[in-house]
């Protein structure tokens, strides 16, 4: 593998046979070649290598939910808790590096009471299990490189004669500080074992998790979903014994070959009833684009409440209300999981005196309470209906070919091809725009409230006022640009 | 021979009367519309927990809109309203404003919009909300031919209502009617302003509203005009007679069962 830098093309990682015959990483590949002529070069791909990590680490995170990544080739595995799940550490740092060579992966692994005491081990040596308080000793011998600090620290920890960990360690730790910095301190006391730095997760823990485990991978859908029905039992049980229900669930299926699908559910409020979140993930998962795909079976299915609620226990029996508003949200719930949480909208009242903006559509999920008690401006009794039904997103324009006098309304005008003679106009009504948060760019309207001789009702628009806004750059008036924005019942 | 006949009539008959026996009994809890021949001819008004088709006369999806949002608002009651609409029916028709349709005297806190992809998932998401005795009505919009709208999607949509008791209602817009399983079908235009002087004459909205089918009664043709404050139809103001003579070719078939039942 051969990457750019500067100019030059170095090698960015290399093979065992490519180690044997004297290369290393960073050298340029002219000199490379010169070494080894038979040399296989292909050009590093940092995307993909990322891309192949993140799924290598959607993989581990069937052996806990603490998965990070570091720097471009490592993760660390926070496995405090799990490791009798799986046999013990030994083992389970079998299965793991079994897993992965299995797969065609160079793996080295180790376990230890900090996560850069481990990286260390790993640098050099794979398959060790150091205790608790034993860090000290066996990271001392290894190469001051195994740490992993920038290259210009590792040089000069080189150059002063401090070729293994255990001589540095040996330092007064103020003559390293002042040397190579605060930050290099940290990390030898991290790899001694003293302290540890807490690892970035790539996902946040969930409150809730239950998981099952097939000895032999399931595939038929009504395994499936009879597997997440179960799981959603013993879910709500525990989220239960506190309280809580939970308004994001996500369920992952983990295939044999290593594949990961995470599938998610939001719901208005928290979800407390098994059968509800059964059914959400019924309709979400027949809606999906891309149907889920067992191949070869999934070997573990588990199912987090990613973001839990206190439930506040209301009677039901007597309030039909509450128990109206329960009916609506789950019905709400129920098609955002099929069609998407965004098309399910609610709409909330706008200070805005702009028609388009008067009005805002917000998830219904999240906005059902504020919607229904939104303060909508009253209508004037006794008045028709000042605003159309239906308002284009955009306005229409229309071919107006002449009004009777140069800022009133037209006799007649011609939209989407049919020509509508205008029997009846009640307005102008005038509506500025917004000037004091834009520019002069937007054009003061004035509206006409139409009906054509066939009865239909419209609301049009002429975009500018005549003579004083329409002014071409030499001053001379143009004519005005009309639209129809909305239709009356 | 002639004994055995009767009896045989006798007892078709009384079969007959226990199948009709359910709409009957529903009667009582019809919705007025507030129109009163409209009403007398759907015997009391609206039925509720059925199926109702509006289709918009051309593309004046306007005057059809404002007429299935008040017959939405008449049967809900203060209900919450779930309002299933076909994204290309917003570009084409332009989407529900609120301010409209507080103006109508509807009340947009009660508004549950859901804008479906297609018509598939638009009869889906319908059939599920119909399902939710909780809600006052359900109104699907859908936009051109849709295929898919058949006789059997809409004995769905029948079956639903009739199992929650909530109204559903088919606003179609550039469609032409196919046979369905619907109570009433209505075609929808828009109606002139009472005439008068022009500067002052834009009034309430008005609609010419032609009941096409009714499944237990004859059908008819009236001028409506929507009363925006007391939020129910009602006669037009300025026209006292009805403007096209009734077709009242049909004849009245409960009516006839009736007499049958009485005789029998």
């Amino acid at each position: 593998m051969v990457a750019k830098d500067h100019n030059a093309i170095l090698l960015h990682a290399i093979d065992e046979a490519a180690v044997r015959a004297g290369l290393s990483i960073g050298l340029p590949l002219a000199n490379a070649r010169a070494i080894c002529p038979e040399l296989t070069v292909y050009d590093a791909d940092p995307a993909a290598d990322l891309k192949t990590l993140n799924d290598i680490a959607d993989w581990c995170d069937r052996f806990t939910p603490l998965v990070a990544l570091d720097t471009l080739d490592g993760l660390f595995l926070d496995i405090t808790g799990c490791a009798h799940l799986f046999g013990g550490e030994r083992a389970l740092l079998q299965i793991v590096t079994n897993a992965l060579s299995r797969r065609g992966f160079a793996v080295s692994a180790a376990i230890a009471g900090t996560s850069i005491a481990a990286r260390t081990l790993t640098r050099t040596a794979s398959g060790q299990i150091i205790a608790d308080g034993a860090e000290a000793e066996a990271v001392g011998p290894l190469p001051v490189s195994a740490l992993g600090a920038d290259a210009t620290i590792t040089t000069g920890l080189r150059r002063a004669g401090l070729k293994t960990i255990g001589d540095v360690a040996s330092r007064a730790p103020h003559e390293i500080s002042a040397r190579f910095g605060a930050d290099f301190t940290t990390l030898l006391g991290h790899a001694l074992g003293r302290g540890d730095a807490p690892i970035s997760p790539r996902k946040p823990l969930p409150d809730y998790i239950v998981e099952k485990r097939f000895p032999e991978p399931i595939a038929t859908d009504t395994v499936i979903a009879l597997t997440l029905s179960s799981l959603a039992k013993t879910l709500v049980a525990a989220m239960d014994k506190q309280g809580k229900g939970a308004r994001q669930l996500e369920a992952s299926f983990f295939r044999t070959d290593g594949a990961v699908r995470v599938i998610l559910v939001e719901t208005g409020r928290p979800v407390t009833r098994p059968e509800m979140i059964d059914r959400l993930f019924r309709e979400r998962l027949d809606a999906l684009n891309d149907p889920l795909d067992p191949g070869f079976g999934f070997d573990l299915i588990r199912l987090a409440a990613g973001r839990t609620e206190i439930v506040v226990q209301q009677q039901r029996d007597l309030d039909t209300t509450v128990h109206d508003n329960d009916e609506i949200s789950a019905l709400i719930d129920r098609i955002a999981a099929r069609i998407g949480g965004k098309r399910v909208v609610v709409h909330l009242p706008l200070e805005s005196h702009i028609p388009e903006r008067a009005a805002l559509a917000l998830p219904a999920q999240h906005h059902l309470a504020a919607a229904s008690a939104a303060a909508w401006p009253e209508r004037v009794a006794g008045e028709p209906p000042l605003r159309p039904l239906r308002l284009f997103e955009r306005p229409e324009p229309i071919k107006v070919p002449f009004a009777s006098v140069p800022d009133g309304p037209p006799h007649q005008f011609t939209w989407r091809r049919a020509l509508h003679a205008v029997v009846r106009v009640e307005g102008p009504e005038r509506i500025a725009m917004e000037w004091w948060k834009q520019d002069g760019a937007a054009l003061t309207r004035d509206y006409f409230r139409v009906e054509d001789a066939e009865g239909q009702r419209f609301w049009i628009f002429r975009d500018g006022l005549y003579e004083s806004e329409l002014r071409d750059e030499e001053g001379r008036p143009v004519p005005a640009n009309w639209y129809v924005h909305g239709l009356f019942a | 021979m002639n004994g055995a006949r009767t009896g045989t009539l006798a007892s078709l008959r009384g079969s007959i009367a226990r199948i009709e026996a359910p709409s009957e009994a529903a009667m009582p809890n019809r919705i007025a519309l507030g129109h009163t021949s409209a009403d007398a001819m759907l015997r009391g008004g609206l039925a509720p927990a059925a199926l109702h088709e509006v289709f918009a006369a051309g593309h004046q999806g306007g005057a059809a809109t404002g007429f299935i949002a008040g017959l939405a608002g008449r049967v809900s009651a203060r209900k919450p309203l779930v309002w299933v609409r076909q994204d290309f029916s917003d570009r084409e028709n332009g989407a529900l404003s609120m301010r409209g349709l507080a103006e109508l005297g509807l009340d947009p806190r009660l508004l549950v919009t859901v804008r479906a992809a297609d018509v598939d998932s638009g009869l889906r998401t319908a059939a599920d909300a119909l399902a939710c005795d909780a809600l006052g009505a359900v109104v699907l919009e859908i936009w051109g031919h849709a295929r898919q709208l058949d006789l059997v999607a809409s004995r769905k949509l029948t079956l639903a209502a009739q199992a929650s008791g909530v109204t559903a209602l088919v606003l179609r817009i550039a469609a032409t009617a196919i046979p369905s399983t619907a109570e009433t079908r209505w075609i929808v235009r828009a109606a002139h302003s009472p005439p008068g002087n022009a500067a002052c004459a834009w009034g309430a909205p008005r609609f010419e509203a032609e009941l096409v089918r009714n499944r237990h009664g004859p059908v008819g043709r009236w001028i409506m005009e929507w009363k925006c404050d007391e939020c129910q139809f009602s006669e037009p103001s300025a026209y006292p007679q009805p403007v096209a003579a009734t077709p009242a070719h049909r004849p009245h078939q409960a009516q006839a069962r009736t007499g049958h039942r009485l005789a029998s």
